[in-house]
């Protein structure tokens, strides 16, 4: 199932009557395909969350429209939308075994819905069964750790065989090696089950690493949606460029002068069509290239070896982060001269942003 | 090992004192006085030990119908108060406005004092040569009979008084209630809607449960506070409690003890073993109760 939002908008009355109405969601607009894992990504705060509670149904959108397919489901309440949530803190009732929590949603099933005993046990082991918690049927949630207690709400929201399964920070409770675990498992039941799957994170590489695609917004604000890869190596403007990438980006202050690109003193890079005038760049860690007579110079600080990669640590006047890390081959020899390392940069790892708007200023990359 | 046992003791010693003389003497004096037979206070003399204040006691008349009204007001308001809470704190919990309002008149017969109490009910209820009461003209004007709920029928009187206790100890339920009710977290009752869950069952299933433990806790204390009952009957019916037949167990013990015909502090103290007794017991099967059927909060 597909879901389309459209001119989505959520406004929330001001505290005090004083204050401003808080925007969390502003003029949403976008489609998700059927059958993939979206991950809704951005700061805290951003409104990730109030966009979820709003495509499943617990708060109502101020303006526009959620259609679910062909139908507009804007107005019906959660429980007519068919859709599985899985909230943050996972939300098992807990006087209740496994079984129980799993089984719930089907007892609320009404009228020709209605499911006999057996067929409830069959779905209930079934569901448990994808999420691998067979084995823990009859444990207390109390009585789990928080990633079987994240598979029972999952088997909890599935269970009901929804249309669209919602996940609010599915992975923020757990400690890091069970949240690298748990996020494959998440791939691996939304494969398995072929449901589109909308999950909201702040964590940039979770969400790369196992959606199909991303949606960045920003204060409410719909910024970039499309395939990891391509928001990566495609940001539309300095906030997409800085949010994601580990180690983060590296932006500097520079100014264009006759199709060049100026970073302090040092002409960094050709940038050809580009206006004249002050701008942002920004550079990938793997975006350096050291060599001896490279365009940009830094004052070195030190080398990270990672074994397969070295890290370049250094600092430039005009760079915003307080150190530039470099990603580059262990084969690369650093020689620092003069307490200044050099580097040629690669283009296509280069970003260029308007100083005011900071929206993306393209120009052409050839070869490099 | 024997040094720091020594200074355990040391400090456990003001507190064991205090309880000593205040509590562990009194109880053992009261089985003491209990099992005196004949015994006179004045004159510090006895005839025998034995069972036989006991005895009298269960005979009493006066000992029978004050055991009788504490039960009909132990199964009546324990129930009613503990149920009406809960109606008045799930109500309390889903409105928004006004709320801090109720709060405040909900909570104000737990501020005022017993006998004003006592003499609001005097008005609505006390039949006078000048006034029937607010209650018997609201009867009038139904067309009913007027009743005299303060000198006259048993189960006008018990009216009164079972009225009159749930209502001096709703306040305390309703607090607890919603506050037990408000540390419910919002997500579960989100989770529920998500599932479509209807509302009676999300009361049954989520809320219920959840609230349980506070629940047994108000009528374990409910069933011990209404054993005790006694201020609530003195301020509706005055002292003499034995003509009026409103007498309580606790009551029957100050009579024996200071009352008109008192002076009996063997049969005060047997009275009050036999209520001692009889809440250990309840209080016993509430636990038991309580901890088949509780679970874990969250």
């Amino acid at each position: 199932m597909n879901v389309i939002l459209k001119n989505l908008t959520k406004t929330f009355p001001g505290r005090t009557s004083k204050d401003k109405p808080v925007t969390a969601v502003n003029n949403f607009d976008f489609e998700i395909p059927d059958g993939k894992l979206i991950a809704l990504l951005g700061p805290s705060g951003c409104g990730k969350s109030t966009m979820l509670n709003i495509i499943c149904g617990l708060e109502d959108p101020t303006s526009g429209k959620i259609f679910f397919g062909e139908t507009d489901v804007t107005d019906l309440p959660p429980e007519s939308r068919g859709v599985g949530m899985v909230f943050q803190n996972y939300a098992l009732y807990p006087h209740m075994t496994v079984r129980q929590n799993i089984m719930f949603p089907l007892q609320n099933f009404r009228g020709k819905d209605k499911l006999t005993k057996a067929q409830m046990e069959e779905r209930v082991l079934e569901a448990a069964k994808l999420v691998r918690i067979d084995n823990l049927m009859h444990r207390k949630p109390a009585e789990m750790s928080g990633g079987q207690q994240q598979r029972v709400a999952i088997a909890r929201a599935l269970v009901k065989l929804p249309g669209l399964l919602l996940l609010d920070e599915p992975l923020s409770n757990l400690d890091a090696r069970l949240r690298l675990e748990t996020r494959e498992e998440i791939r691996r039941i939304q494969k398995k089950t072929g449901i589109t799957t909308i999950f909201v994170t702040h964590d940039q590489e979770e969400a790369m690493s196992i959606s199909d695609m991303i949606v960045v917004m920003k204060d409410g604000i719909f910024q970039q949606m499309g395939k990891p890869q391509e928001v990566y190596d495609d940001p539309v403007n300095l906030f997409v460029a800085k949010f994601l990438g580990t180690p983060a980006i590296n932006v500097f202050e520079a100014e264009v002068r006759g199709g060049k690109l100026f970073i302090g003193d040092d002409d960094a890079a050709d940038v050809p069509d580009v206006k004249d005038g002050p701008v942002y760049a920004a550079i990938r860690p793997e975006g350096f290239i050291p060599a001896k007579d490279g365009r940009l110079s830094c004052d070195f600080i030190s080398v990270e070896v990672m074994g397969r990669d070295i890290t370049v640590l250094s600092s430039n006047a005009a760079c915003e982060n307080p150190v530039i890390r470099s990603i580059v081959d262990a084969d690369n020899k650093i020689e620092p001269q003069e307490g200044k390392v050099r580097f040629n940069v690669k283009r296509h790892k280069l970003f260029l942003f308007d100083k005011e708007t900071g929206e993306r200023i393209r120009f052409k990359v050839e070869n490099d | 090992m024997k040094k720091q046992n020594l200074k355990a003791w040391l400090y456990l010693l003001p507190a064991i004192a205090f309880l000593g003389v205040f509590m562990v003497y009194p109880l053992i004096d009261v089985v003491i006085y209990s099992l005196e037979e004949g015994y006179n206070s004045a004159s510090q003399t006895l005839t025998g030990v034995g069972l036989y204040n006991f005895r009298y006691v269960l005979r009493d008349p006066f000992f029978i119908q004050a055991l009788k009204n504490t039960f009909i007001l132990v199964a009546i308001t324990v129930p009613l108060s503990t149920g009406l809470a809960l109606l008045i704190s799930l109500a309390l919990n889903s409105i928004k406005k006004l709320r801090d309002l109720f709060q405040t008149i909900y909570f104000l017969p737990y501020v005022t004092n017993t006998l004003a109490v006592g003499l609001v009910f005097m008005i609505l209820f006390d039949k006078t040569e000048y006034t029937d009461g607010l209650v018997n003209a609201f009867i009038r004007i139904f067309g009913g009979p007027t009743v005299d709920f303060i000198d006259g029928p048993y189960w006008a009187k018990m009216l009164v008084l079972c009225l009159y206790t749930v209502w001096i100890v709703l306040p305390f339920k309703i607090l607890i209630l919603t506050s037990a009710l408000a540390s419910v977290k919002q997500d579960y009752y989100k989770a529920a809607k998500v599932d479509g869950t209807p509302k009676f069952r999300v009361f049954t299933r989520i809320t219920l449960p959840m609230i349980s433990p506070m629940i047994f806790y108000l009528v374990i204390t409910g069933f011990i506070g209404a054993f005790k009952a006694y201020s609530d009957s003195v301020a509706l019916f005055g002292v003499n409690l034995n003509a009026a037949g409103m007498n309580t167990i606790v009551g029957y013990v100050y009579d024996m003890l200071y009352g008109n015909s008192g002076g009996y502090p063997s049969y005060a103290s047997a009275a009050a073993l036999i209520l001692f007794a009889i809440v250990l017991s309840i209080t016993c099967i509430n636990l038991l109760v309580s901890k088949k059927t509780a679970v874990q909060g969250g």
